[in-house]
């Protein structure tokens, strides 16, 4: 089945709601895209297969959001940052479980998953995943 | 090629930037292009002006897309062509630039550019949101990462790796609050202390309200036409003669660094080449301050210093109205507002003041060579332009 799924933000999304996080390896360049992308932007092929990405990394830069756009209002303030993975990947995302005055740059982080939310009725229906401490 | 000017400034308009309450961003656009108008008793609007540009960022905010018909009509230059350009803040910066190939392009003598945003009819929650759709959405918006969020990632950044300081940052502020205190235009118009800017209330950790540009209603527009043609309109023009435009990633989490801008980088270097000219010969510049991190990065994107030391170069008071190279004279995103749309012609009309000798209270001394910088979104896009006056 993964080796058909389409290689889609979509499809990213599909396998945090089954608790793995997937890139995209370009089968011509060996370039991998996380999210996935449907055309390699390096070699320009088509080409792909999924890979599973190592869920622990390092945090390169962080923030507390204090003002948060209206959706995010009962969760503020909450942290979020950007994680460097072990694959030199980096993807952005909220720092949970950890005290704000603990965060700091280099810090080891590890890829949790949210379970999807079952009220959504609108698009996107996406779960989220985030960061939490090693 | 070198320091031939593209295309000349023979007026510009701004409206007054603020919280336009009962304005409406056609209304506002009208009384920018009337300040053009007035300004140029030489031109004939409606027999002159061949073709219209204007940045507009969001149709959320009123309701209100199709920007570029709708300002047409309501500047009185019906029926002539009318786009707009969207590249999130930036978006005059780019009506500019498609002013320029539209005269360079021999098809037009005389078009106009600007651009508008009305956005204080909104909440602050609707407005982050907004402004958000600039970023990136199923990576960035979805994990509810804001637009100060996305400044204050740069900002931690930067502060690990060069040691700039929360107290560096606010000097960007206070700076700008000054110079927009002398600017009867200008949303803010009050000084504020070290630490007053300090002590306000967080908004994304390390950046605190007045690290924040305005929400803000305003317009601007500039007339421009062919170099050859300018005297026919003002013993005054200012010409452009330098232009760069550069594109990034839309998440900044793809990108190599976050601690400076390499689209801005790029149509820096595009913009000074074009001009034969290198930093140290601006005399003036308005940079994208949309949070005071931006200035500190812009310091160095644009070559104002090395690399890392912007936050020395606004300590050093270098970049106030009395220093060397006086940045954001008007005010900038901080003080005197930042209606998206209008901003990066808002800058030109800031530079085509100081290079005319017509910016009062903050005139800048002899100033011959000025630059904007605009940006878009988390800086995805940047316009980096250079004028010069006659
Ligand atoms: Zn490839």
């Amino acid at each position: 089945m993964s080796e058909e799924a389409p290689f889609t933000i979509e499809q990213f999304y599909k396998y945090v709601e089954q608790g793995k996080l997937m890139g995209g390896r370009c089968k011509k360049c060996g370039t991998i895209y996380l999210p996935p992308r449907p055309l390699c932007t390096k070699c320009f092929s088509k080409d792909f297969e999924w890979v599973e990405i190592s869920p622990k990394g390092k945090l390169l830069t962080y923030t507390i959001i204090h003002v948060a756009p209206v959706q995010f209002q009962s969760m503020a303030p909450y942290a979020v940052g950007i994680v460097q993975l072990e694959n030199g990947l980096k993807i952005p995302g909220m720092i949970r479980d950890v005290e704000h005055e603990k965060i700091e740059i280099g810090m080891e982080l590890q890829v949790g998953f949210e379970k999807p939310s079952a009220t959504a009725s609108q698009w996107p229906q996406w779960p989220r995943y985030y960061f939490k401490p090693v | 090629m070198k320091g031939k000017p593209l295309v000349s400034i023979i007026s510009a308009g701004l409206s007054k930037f603020g919280k336009l309450e009962g304005l409406y961003g056609r209304e506002i656009f009208a009384e920018a292009a009337k300040e053009a108008f007035d300004r140029c008793p030489n031109l004939d609007p409606k027999k002159d002006i061949q073709a219209l540009f204007v940045g507009h960022m969001g149709e959320s905010y009123e309701h209100q897309g199709h920007t570029g018909a709708t300002l047409a009509d309501w500047a009185g230059l019906l029926h002539i062509p009318a786009t707009r350009t969207e590249t999130a803040c930036a978006s005059s910066g780019a009506a500019l630039r498609a002013g320029i190939f539209a005269v360079l392009s021999g098809l037009y003598d005389v078009v106009m550019v600007g651009g508008v945003e009305k956005m204080t009819n909104r909440t602050t929650p609707e407005v982050t949101e907004f402004l958000a759709m600039a970023s990136d959405f199923p990576f960035e918006q979805w994990h509810g990462i804001t637009f100060p969020g996305l400044y204050a990632l740069m900002a931690t950044a930067h502060m690990h790796e060069y040691g700039t300081t929360e107290e560096q940052l606010a000097m960007v502020a206070v700076k700008n609050h000054h110079n927009g205190y002398l600017n009867p235009k200008a949303h803010m118009q009050k000084e504020i202390t070290l630490e007053k800017a300090l002590s306000s209330r967080m908004i994304a950790w390390p950046l605190k309200l007045y690290d924040c540009s305005l929400i803000t209603d305003g317009a601007s527009c500039l007339i421009i036409t062919k170099p050859e043609l300018a005297k026919k309109y003002t013993d005054t023009p200012v010409h452009i003669i330098g232009s760069g435009q550069a594109s990034d990633s839309i998440g900044i989490y793809e990108r190599e660094s976050f601690t400076s801008l390499i689209a801005a980088k790029i149509a820096a270097k595009q913009a000074y080449e074009m001009a034969g000219v290198t930093p140290k010969d601006i005399d003036v510049a308005e940079v994208h301050d949309c949070f005071t991190i931006a200035e500190i990065i812009a310091y160095e994107d644009l070559g104002f210093c090395k690399t890392g030391e912007g936050g020395r170069l606004i300590e050093s008071g270098e970049t106030t109205l009395e220093g060397n190279l006086p940045v954001n004279t008007s005010g900038g995103l901080k003080a005197k507002g930042h209606p998206v749309g209008a901003t990066g012609t808002a800058q030109a009309y800031e530079i085509y003041l100081q290079l005319t000798g017509q910016a009062d209270k903050r005139q800048v001394k002899d100033a011959r060579i000025g630059l904007t910088h605009n940006v878009g979104g988390s800086g995805a896009t940047a316009a980096v332009h250079i004028f010069r006056r006659e």
